[in-house]
């Protein structure tokens, strides 16, 4: 087994500063994200579509009709998924500790919406995205969602083998002196 | 630049973010179905000037399949529906007849 990387990357200090964050625990499951049992399990509300909601020392995300991602410490993994196991015991549902195959990345400034906009297909406009909505999408070539927690703080989540690249294009786009200043 | 509204997750997404899935509603032939069948479906393509039908893939989305309806001479998109269905609902069937009146595409129309 290889030691768990705690920092993929050092802090790039652009006009937006970009940070990896990767030891955070995450968590799928796929299968019913109505499912009775499962908010009791989580001790929160489920988000709705497209929603991302703050429970306990964890946030679960909506990622598709029929799949939720939990974020929370990665000491508090093992525990939850027996957790929501037991609560899906009698249905068809897959429950699964992604942590070691995700990177997390955090922008931080008051640019943060046009660092996204410049590599992502999203309007990225306030008031066309915030905080509380969770977006998949891509990131130039690779698959990437985020969410906003604050107007000067937005997270991202990719595949842990393609994190390097997504740093790179996060730097690149966070350059100084390419600000565009759309929406600041 | 085509846009879609997924059906499963409703965003708005671009082609950028989807996959193309080739042409929709094909019925499988497989094994002891005729020559003939079994040809249809591997190689037989509708290639219309007009009114199409799909399948796409929200892949860099919640990557789920679904139909699209739209016209491939002005990129016009009609409407885009799920893909648990044999055939264009009636609601993309009457859109389409508003904005092609006697349109027509395999055995639909
Ligand atoms: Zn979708």
């Amino acid at each position: 087994m290889s030691e768990p990387q705690t920092s993929l990357f050092p802090q790039f200090n652009g006009y937006v500063t970009v940070s990896c964050e990767s030891d955070m625990g995450m968590i799928i499951m796929r299968g019913s994200v109505t499912a009775k049992g499962l908010g009791a399990a989580l001790g929160t509300s489920l988000p709705k579509e497209r929603k991302i909601v703050e429970g306990k020392e964890m946030q679960i995300a909506w990622m598709s009709p029929d799949e939720l991602m939990v974020l929370c410490r990665k000491e508090h993994v093992a525990d939850l998924i027996t957790e929501v196991e037991g609560s899906l015991s009698t249905q068809h549902a897959l429950v699964a500790d992604v942590s070691d195959a995700r990177a997390i990345f955090k922008l931080k400034g008051a640019n943060v919406r046009e660092v996204v906009a410049k590599l992502a297909p999203v309007d990225m406009a306030p008031g066309q995205f915030g905080s509380g909505e969770m977006r998949r999408t891509r990131f130039g070539q690779i698959a990437g969602a985020f969410w906003m927690t604050g107007e000067d703080e937005l997270n991202i989540v990719c595949f842990r083998s393609v994190a390097e690249y997504m740093y790179k294009q996060l730097c690149v786009s966070a350059t100084q002196g390419s600000e565009l200043d759309l929406w600041t | 630049m085509l846009i879609f509204e997924c059906p499963y997750c409703g965003i708005q997404a671009d082609e950028t973010e989807l996959s193309p899935g080739g042409e929709a509603h094909l019925k499988r032939h497989g094994p002891g179905a005729s020559d003939e069948d079994f040809e249809g479906y591997l190689f037989m393509r509708e290639n219309p000037k007009g009114v199409h039908f799909e399948r796409w893939r929200h892949s860099n989305g919640c990557g789920k399949w679904f139909h699209a309806a739209r016209c491939t001479i002005t990129l016009e998109v009609f409407g885009t529906y799920k893909a648990q269905t044999l055939e264009p609902p009636k609601k993309i069937k009457d859109q389409i007849a508003v904005k092609r009146p006697g349109w027509s595409w395999r055995t639909f129309s």
